[in-house]
Order: C-alpha cells, then sequence, then structure tokens
C-alpha cells in the first residue's frame, strides 16, 4: 500500500527526515516510536502534503501512485488519514459544515453525488457513537475550546466519517484519560479491515496494548533505525531510547 | 413619448486643484431654482451650508480624516444634477425586483436623490402614527416634526462634503415612529442610481424615533447604469428616551460609484440602536458614522464588513461619542481586500469626562488576500474619565495557512478551504443581523461574493 524510499525532508533548510524508508501492506498495523524531535510529526506532515516541508530526495508511493506529487486534499481523497498531534482550531467553521463539505469532496473524487442532509446525519450519529463522542461538540466550530482529549477523540470521529485506506495517528493517545484511551482504541479497532492500514505514533506501550501492532518502528535523527514486533515496544518502555541512540551513533 | 433625464445644469469649467469652484458658481447662478424645488426647511440652512462649503471645499488627502480616501479624481467629474427635480424614468419595481425574499418589509425606493410616488400596497398598513416620505413631502404636511430635528446634527459638523449636502440637498427619504409605536416589519429603503449621463445625487434624510418606539430599517444602495455615480447623502437619526433602533445598510454597487454617506445617529436616555454597514461590492465609498451617546444607559452596536477587490476603496470612518455615564459601546469592523484593494476604518471613540462608568469595545480585524491589498487602521481613543472599562484591538493578517491545510488534509479543496475559512472571518459580523430572513440572504450574498460570483442581488437587471 505504502512505500517510502530514502526519504529526505527539510524546514526551513533545515534536514528532519535523513533517509527514512518504511513499507505498509494492507492489514497492518505499524507503530512508530523515537525520541522527542526524531522526525515523527515531520514524516506525518510530509507524508499529507504539508507545503510547510520540502522533500529533498526519496520516493513514496500509495496504491502504486506518486504520494508526493498529489495536492493535500488529493492525498485525503485516495485515502490518508491524519490525526494531528495538534489539531487545529478553526473559529466560525461549524464541524458540520466542515464534515460535510469534507464527505462529499470525498464523494465528488469518487464520482458520487453529494450526501442528502438526512443521509449525511444518519451517517454522523452512527460515528459519534462509535468513538462516544457528545453531539453537543458537531455544534461548535471546528476544535475550537475543546479539551485536549476532545480534540483527540473528534479527530477519530473524522477518520471514521471519511474511512480512510492509511490512517496515521499522531499521538493520539496523549491528552486522553484511561476511560477515553480505550474507548478510541476501541474506535480504531472497529474501523480495522483487511484492506486498511495504520501507522500509530505514540510514546507510551499503553497504547499498544489496545491497538496490537504488527510491527514496532524506532525512529531516531531522522531515519527508522530498528525495527522489530511488539515486544520492541515494552523493550523500549523498560530501557528508554540511550541503547539505541548508542547503537546508532556508534556505528 | 421622449422622457430622457435632463441635465439641468453641468459644471463643465473644472478649475484646477479639485472641483469646488465649479459648484461654488453652479450654486451662486442657481440657487433660486434649487430652493424652488426643494423642501422647505432645507433652505433655511442652505445659504449657511454654502458658506460653510465655500470656506471649506471639499476634502483632500491633507485632512487628517481624509488622508485614506482621495477624492480628488472622482469630484473632478463632469456630473449632471438634476435641480430641476425632472422625473426620472424608471420604475424601481422593474429594476429592482430582489428585496431579500420573505423579509416583508416596507418597502421604499430612492431613485437618485428623489423619493419614488409610494406605490407598493404594504405601506398603507403602516402602524398608526407612522409617517414616511420624502422630507419635502412631509415638509409641508408636518412642519412641526421637522422643524426641532432637521440639520441639528449635521449643521455643526465641519466638514466640506456635509456642507456640499446641505447646500445641495433639495429632498430626502423621511421616517417619523411615535411614542411606544414598534414597527412590526422592517422598512427598506432602495436607492437606485439610474442616469444616461455621468451623474450626482445629493440627498438628506431624517429618522426620528420617539420615546419607546422600535424600528429597523434596511437601506440598500443599487446602480442601475454603467454611467459614472457620485452619491452625497447625510442621514441624521434621533433615537429617544428607551427607543431602539436597527440600521442596516447593504451597499452593493459598481465600480464606478462613488459613494460618500454620513449617518449621524443621536441616542437619548436608555435607547439602544445597532448600525451594521456591509460593503458587498462598491467602486470608492467613504462612510462617515458618528454616534452621539447623550443619555444615560444607552447601548450601542456599531459593526461593518467590507469585502473588496480589483480597485475598489472603502474607507470606514466611525466615531463613537459617549457624553453621558452608564453607556455601553461595541464596534466590530472587519474587511477582506483582494487584488489591489484598499481598506481603511478608523475608530474615534470619546469618551467625556463625567461619561462614567463607560464600557466601550473596539475590534477591527482585516484579512488581505493578496500582498498588493492595502488596509490602513486607525483606533482613536480619547478618555478623559476614569472610572471607564475600553479596549481596542487592531489586526491585520492573512488566512491561517494551518487551518488551511487542517481543512485540505480532510480532502477539502485549497479554494473551497479559503472560503470557508473567510466566511468564518466574517460570520460574526453577519450574526449581528437581527432579521433572520437578511441574515440568511446577506450570509447567501456574501458567500456568492467569496466565490468571486457576481454578487448583486439576483433579479436586479442591472447585474444579470
Ligand atoms: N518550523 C520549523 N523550523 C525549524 N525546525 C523545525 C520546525 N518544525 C519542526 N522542526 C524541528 O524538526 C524536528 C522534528 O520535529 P517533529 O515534530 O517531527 O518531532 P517528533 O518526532 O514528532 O517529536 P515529538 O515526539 O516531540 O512529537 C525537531 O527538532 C523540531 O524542532
Ligand atoms: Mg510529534
Amino acid at each position: 500500500m505504502l512505500q517510502i524510499k530514502n526519504l529526505h525532508a527539510s524546514i526551513n533548510g533545515k534536514e528532519i527526515l535523513k533517509g527514512l524508508s518504511l513499507s505498509v501492506n494492507a492489514g497492518e498495523v505499524h507503530a512508530i516510536m523515537g525520541p522527542n524531535g526524531a522526525g515523527k510529526s515531520t514524516l506525518s506532515s510530509v507524508l499529507t502534503g504539508n507545503p510547510a516541508f520540502t522533500v529533498t530526495e526519496g520516493d513514496v508511493t500509495f496504491n502504486d501512485k506518486n504520494l508526493l506529487e498529489l495536492t493535500p486534499e488529493n492525498r485525503s481523497r485516495e485515502g490518508i488519514f491524519l490525526s494531528f498531534q495538534y489539531p487545529v482550531e478553526i473559529p466560525g467553521v461549524s464541524m458540520v459544515n466542515f464534515m460535510r463539505t469534507a464527505v462529499n469532496e470525498h464523494r465528488k473524487y469518487k464520482g458520487l453525488d453529494p450526501m442528502s442532509a438526512s443521509d449525511f446525519l444518519k451517517l454522523q450519529r452512527e460515528k459519534k457513537e462509535l468513538v462516544e463522542m457528545d453531539s453537543k461538540l458537531a455544534n461548535r466550530s471546528v476544535n475550537e475550546g475543546f479539551s485536549g482529549g476532545e480534540k483527540k477523540r473528534n479527530e477519530i470521529f473524522q477518520m471514521a466519517m471519511l474511512d480512510p485506506k492509511l490512517s496515521i495517528l499522531d499521538e493520539t493517545d496523549s491528552g486522553l484519560d484511561i476511560d477515553a484511551l480505550r474507548i478510541v482504541a476501541n474506535g480504531v479497532n472497529k474501523l480495522k479491515t483487511k484492506d486498511n492500514a495504520s501507522i500509530v505514533i505514540t510514546h507510551y506501550q499503553r497504547l499498544l496494548d489496545y491497538i496490537v501492532p504488527d510491527f514496532v518502528h524506532v525512529l531516531y535523527d531522522g531515519r527508522i533505525v530498528k525495527s522489530g514486533g511488539k515486544e520492541l515496544a515494552y523493550e523500549l518502555e523498560e530501557r528508554g531510547y540511550d541503547w539505541i541512540k548508542k547503537e546508532v551513533d556508534g556505528e | 413619448m421622449e422622457n430622457k433625464i435632463k441635465i439641468i445644469e453641468k459644471n463643465t469649467q473644472i478649475p484646477p486643484l479639485g472641483g469646488e469652484g465649479a459648484y461654488i458658481d453652479l450654486y451662486k447662478s442657481h440657487h433660486e431654482s434649487i430652493k424652488m424645488h426643494s423642501a422647505s426647511v432645507m433652505n433655511s440652512l442652505r445659504d449657511a451650508a454654502f458658506a460653510q462649503f465655500k470656506k471649506l471645499g471639499f476634502p483632500t488627502v491633507a485632512l487628517e480624516n481624509y488622508k485614506y480616501t482621495d477624492l480628488k479624481e472622482a469630484l473632478s467629474v463632469d456630473y449632471g444634477l438634476n435641480i430641476n427635480r425632472i422625473p426620472i424614468p424608471v420604475n424601481p419595481y422593474d429594476v429592482f425586483k430582489c428585496d431579500v425574499p420573505g423579509i416583508h418589509s416596507y418597502l421604499y425606493f430612492v431613485v437618485n436623490d428623489g423619493f419614488y410616488p409610494v406605490s407598493d400596497p404594504h405601506n398603507s398598513k403602516l402602524p398608526d402614527g407612522v409617517i414616511i416620505g420624502s422630507v419635502k413631502e412631509v415638509a409641508a404636511t408636518h412642519p412641526e416634526l421637522l422643524k426641532d430635528y432637521f440639520g441639528k446634527l449635521s449643521s455643526t459638523k465641519e466638514d466640506g462634503l456635509v456642507a456640499f449636502n446641505g447646500a445641495f440637498a433639495q429632498d430626502g427619504f423621511f421616517m417619523y415612529v411615535p411614542e411606544n409605536v414598534v414597527l412590526d416589519k422592517p422598512v427598506q429603503l432602495v436607492n437606485i442610481m439610474r442616469s444616461d449621463v455621468d451623474f450626482m445625487s445629493v440627498s438628506h434624510n431624517l429618522i426620528i424615533l420617539e420615546k419607546g418606539a422600535k424600528a429597523q430599517l434596511l437601506v440598500c444602495d443599487h446602480t442601475v447604469d454603467e454611467v459614472r455615480f457620485l452619491s452625497n447623502r447625510v442621514t441624521e437619526v434621533f433615537v429617544a428616551e428607551n427607543a431602539t433602533y436597527e440600521h442596516y445598510k447593504l451597499e452593493n454597487t459598481h465600480n464606478k460609484t462613488t459613494n460618500l454617506s454620513t449617518l449621524l445617529i443621536d441616542q437619548a436616555k436608555s435607547s439602544t440602536v445597532l448600525a451594521n454597514v456591509i460593503t458587498l461590492h462598491n467602486g470608492v465609498t467613504r462612510n462617515m458614522i458618528e454616534i452621539d451617546l447623550d443619555g444615560e444607559g444607552c447601548e450601542t452596536e456599531l459593526c461593518g464588513m467590507v469585502i473588496a477587490d480589483k480597485n475598489q476603496q472603502v474607507d470606514n470612518f466611525t466615531s463613537i461619542i459617549h457624553n453621558k455615564p452608564n453607556c455601553n459601546s461595541r464596534e466590530l469592523f472587519k474587511y477582506v481586500l483582494d487584488d489591489f484593494s484598499k481598506g481603511a476604518f478608523t475608530g474615534k471613540l470619546y469618551v467625556a469626562k463625567d461619561a462614567q462608568k463607560t464600557a466601550a469595545f473596539q475590534t477591527n480585524r482585516n484579512i488581505l488576500l493578496k500582498k498588493t491589498a492595502k488596509m490602513r487602521t486607525k483606533p482613536q481613543l480619547e478618555i478623559y474619565a476614569d472610572d471607564v472599562k475600553c479596549s481596542h484591538g487592531a489586526t491585520i493578517g492573512s488566512l491561517d495557512e494551518t487551518a488551511k491545510f487542517y481543512m485540505q488534509a480532510r480532502g477539502i479543496s485549497e479554494s473551497e478551504a479559503r472560503l470557508l475559512l473567510m466566511f468564518a472571518f466574517t460570520n460574526d459580523v453577519i450574526e449581528n443581523i437581527r432579521i433572520p430572513a437578511l441574515q440568511d440572504r446577506i450570509k447567501m450574498l456574501v458567500e456568492k461574493r467569496l466565490r468571486g460570483e457576481l454578487s448583486k442581488c439576483e433579479g436586479c437587471v442591472i447585474c444579470q
């Protein structure tokens, strides 16, 4: 589904991703862990086409398309979804209007007619239940005044609405209380099929008890420096990153 | 039958440095005709206004109050004036079918600067005692209503355009709402600019709300013909104790229009005023708005919005004068400027020495969509009382790129994301329209305008 080869990306002339490679197949869950500032969010930004970053080298293909050539909106319509580490507040744009526009743009891309108002409301109700989101939030402006946890829940709600092929969850667990973590993780698991895949970025092994990864990768200094099964996450939890840094820096 | 507008006088010699000389000559040679075809109450102030105009001339950018709007070119055009009040051959009901649907207003037309004879059957059902008509008509039938009010706010203004208006205006719109009468529907005044040659219209409106009265007025400015128009309108509004007045102004004119308007509102004790001034499409516009709070316990909300592109210019020059204690005022203006357009906002806030417990908040936010667009914003606070809550804030920025990216990351196209953001930006001004049908309509018009589609009201033959 997704092949990243030797990806280099920079911001304001500073290189952050330094030759990152990763392959994700349908049906798989990949966890990415790594120290602060390693480049995890940068990877999500580059995959979703954030114009602040410049790709200087490397290829990314997504379902046989050259992902780097697509506009951010077309990447989304092709099925890439990012749950933002820091969801953005948009005062004055209502959640309903925002979501309806997004859903209909996806449908248009697929050659479908806009969804009727009643179908949309039905879909929205269904997906809200999935993440147990407070109905009142849907009537407010996008993320405006939402608590940290509500924002994260809202990200998964949007993911459910858009039904992506590849979802990238950037620290979706941070800011969630214990119950919310379970609810959100359950939501993610319910959305999982053999045809879609996820990349889960997290600092804590706890999330991976709920969303069980097939692979765990360590991102350090702009590259994937170690990969393993879910047991790698336990090892990291126990030992931290120093031993990995030593391994890499000692090379 | 040939029934074209006859342009009575043309000022053919344009003296260098501004056009006032031509109008001074015109006044000297034609003041008899001006007076003969005019409301008597206007004539009583006319010569003094002319003397004032002679002294001040047309305003230039050298004046602090006019430094953001250069009127030199617009004032040097060879306009015609309809001094002999030749009826203009237009049926406003034909050119203006787009009264806001569902708004059910009492609808009136002013064609250029003449009041169009009432023919809307609804208007005969006005509540008892309400008088709506032309100043000239009312000066004849109810002179006592005009005597204490007409010119009271305007004649003391040291302003060349207001003085010009005093010298040349011959008529205007008049509305009177007696004590404790509530107008059940908004009154809609449509100013239609219609002429075959470049044309100047000059009018002076008067609105009086007695104690406890309530009224909403919606003023729409429209241009019909593709000639150059200049309008100079002064509107005086008196809002008595406990009365509530809402003033909505919607400008939707073409690029060759120069719209110079002066809105002067006087609020008595415990009165409430909302003024919302929206410029959707225009040429050059300068709105001078002054609200005087002359009694305790007034509530004032002044807001407005500008969407401009190409070479359009909009200057809102506003003053809120707190003369008495315990009044609240809120001011909010938002501009979305594209291309080479120019916006200006001045927010003068005056709090007199004994206007204690004043709460006054002023906000001006602006988005420049292109680097070539320009915005000048100037808060001007003069506060002489010590126990007050006042604040002001002004920002000039571009669209929020992070928010735009967030929307694109959800599959929303860049253009749609921009649109949603611009629409959201103007939202709080639109929320300040308290006539639901009008609010819906303006939402729709703003959206169309932001989409770059013609924003003129549908059904308006001019704009199709
Ligand atoms: N606009 C910017 N200008 C300069 N450097 C930047 C900019 N944005 C990010 N960086 C740098 O890029 C590096 C990688 O940041 P990134 O957000 O990808 O880290 P991360 O792995 O997601 O960290 P965390 O675990 O803290 O979320 C950091 O050193 C950060 O300071
Ligand atoms: Mg991060």
